[in-house]
């Protein structure tokens, strides 16, 4: 289940060169091997379209800041609830020093990044997931700083931009991270009530307990392409019926011939969608 | 009532093949259950029996996870394990029980939702979503059981209401023990371990704040006396039913948000 989420994207591509059968290690920052048509880009070039592999379309993760970056206008993001930090609800052992470590690796201090912000000149709550910052599993800072959003984008009638990704709730946390589907679930169901607009986007991968809460509770639901969606992991489904899946089973594509996603957007066209969107669901004075 | 049993007693129990289910205690708890299928979409999933009885000479609307009692039971149930449908049918037969104003029983034995291939088509997440959704905002009162397994989200999506209460012997987690022995160590033999280690009794789920109250089970477990242990279970809900139909349904509504609102451990 979530282990299948966890293969790294290699951070070397290894080149063979013609007069040797010796291997050279071209550090990260020159050049980006796509992990699903292996062809290689400069990573430079790899990086000004938004980490999409110009070969075969493949969307890259990106970092919390790297999504904003090439979402929000100019410097208008704000940050909001950035100092919450995580505790140890059932005492697993281990689990402060693996939040340590990955809050010093990735200089994030949780699973997700909230804010407010303008996207083509208009103001909203956004989010980010993080799937760099374990799985961006969701436990009681995640559920929270997703809360807390809506209720700042209802307290103040704006709509919400979730950008979700997730392996689904976070195990250390226990039955206090199950908590959190219901505590989210809530908050949107009360900004849906303020007549509010909120629009998720499925990014890879929005799996679990945060696709069977949050992240499918969107007016409108919109994925990038080929992005893993679902609610079991493919082993997990595998092992049960005992035969292999097909290879687009789960993905956003899939999810669209099923009825469950509006769009499938590529990251180039986003920004523009969610502008227009915004604007069409603007509210203007005297309405209610 | 006999002493907290610890987490793998409790597995062991709740594993026991003649563990009452739903189909045993709906008619010993209930009068006049009339069983009403299907979600009006795609089908009846056997693996959620819902209807409506009478409690305490009132009308209620009853949504239980059937577990079977022998492998014909069990292949017709699924295990109790809910398709979408099953989900969907629970939420039809909220929205009506929300229309004639009854309140809500619903009665979690799950080891969660189905993991499969149709349950993928057919939006398994959206299924869940939708349910933690509309029961946060349903304008009736709704109390959860957890009778013996409670299986991540698919037992939340039976479980987000005003009054949560566990069977002394049941279990709640974000996945099973064997789940996560196998997930975070790689070893789904250490399943044990886990389960004594993740927290998941009656007991743990009080301190946590997430339970509101155990139902004591006869010592050795509620098999043991079937109608003795219906018999505490309806003096329970005769106990904490009245209270909710009693209260203005905006408070109720608000004090139902804040219960789940509050739960979270964190620093600012």
């Amino acid at each position: 289940m979530l282990e299948d989420l966890f293969h790294k994207v290699k951070s070397r591509v290894t080149v063979t060169t013609p007069d040797a059968d010796a291997h050279i290690s071209i550090p990260r920052d020159i050049m980006f091997k796509c992990p699903r048509c292996q062809k290689a880009e400069f990573m430079d070039h790899f990086e000004q379209v938004g980490k999409v592999c110009p070969h075969c379309g493949y969307h890259a993760r990106l970092r919390a800041r790297e999504r904003l970056e090439i979402t929000v206008d100019g410097d208008s993001f704000i940050e909001l609830d950035g100092g919450l930090k995580s505790l140890n609800p059932i005492q697993f052992p281990g689990y402060e020093e693996k939040i340590a470590k990955l809050q010093k690796d990735t200089g994030l201090t949780e699973a997700i990044v909230t804010g407010i912000c303008r996207i083509e000149g208009e103001t909203c709550v956004i989010g980010v997931m993080d799937s760099h910052f374990m799985m961006a599993s969701m436990g009681s800072v995640v559920g929270e700083k997703i809360t807390r959003a809506f209720e700042y984008a209802q307290e103040h009638k704006l709509p919400v931009v979730l950008f979700t990704a997730s392996g689904g709730a976070r195990m250390q946390e226990g039955i206090v991270s199950l908590m959190q589907m219901a505590k989210t679930s809530g908050a949107v169901a009360n900004h849906s009530d303020a007549g509010l607009l909120y629009i998720s986007v499925l990014t890879d991968p929005t799996t679990g307990g945060v696709a069977a809460s949050f992240a499918s509770l969107g007016d409108i639901v919109l994925a990038e392409p080929k992005v893993l969606i679902g609610f079991a992991g493919r082993r997990v489904i595998e092992d049960t019926i005992r035969q292999r899946l097909p290879d687009d089973f789960q993905s956003a594509e899939f999810f669209l011939e099923h009825g469950f996603v509006d769009r499938i957007v590529g990251r180039s066209q986003l920004r523009d969608t969610l502008g227009k969107l915004l604007r069409m669901h603007r509210r203007e004075e005297g309405m209610s | 009532m006999s002493k907290q049993a610890t987490a793998w007693e409790c597995i062991e129990l709740i594993r026991h093949k003649d563990r009452p289910t739903a189909a045993d205690y709906i008619p010993m708890i209930f009068e006049d259950f009339i069983e009403l299928h299907g979600d009006r979409c795609y089908g009846d999933d056997a693996a959620i029996l819902g209807g409506i009885a009478k409690f305490d000479r009132k009308p209620v609307t009853v949504i239980a996870q059937l577990k079977g009692r022998n492998l014909e039971e069990n292949k017709k149930s699924n295990f109790a394990m809910p398709h979408p449908e099953g989900y969907r049918k629970a939420l039809r037969l909220m929205k009506q029980a929300e229309k004639f104003g009854r309140p809500v029983i619903c009665l979690v034995d799950t080891p969660g939702a189905f993991c499969g291939i149709g349950a993928e088509e057919r939006g398994q997440h959206e299924a869940v979503a939708k349910n933690l959704m509309e029961m946060m905002r349903l304008r009736v009162p709704v109390v959860s059981l957890v009778m013996g397994e409670g299986g991540s989200g698919g037992a939340l999506a039976l479980a987000v209401c005003d009054h949560l209460a566990m069977m002394q012997n049941a279990v709640y987690s974000v996945i099973s023990p064997r789940g996560f022995a196998s997930i975070l160590w790689k070893d789904a033999s250490r399943e044990k371990e886990a389960a004594n280690l993740i927290r998941i009794t009656a007991k743990d789920l009080v301190e946590l704040g997430v339970c509101d109250g155990v139902i004591a089970e006869p010592s050795g477990g509620a098999h043991k006396n079937p109608a003795l242990t219906a018999e505490a279970i309806g003096t329970y809900l005769h106990h904490v039913l009245p209270k909710l139909i009693e209260k203005p349904i905006d408070n109720l509504l608000q004090t139902r948000y804040i219960k789940f609102r509050k739960i979270g451990v964190f620093q600012e």
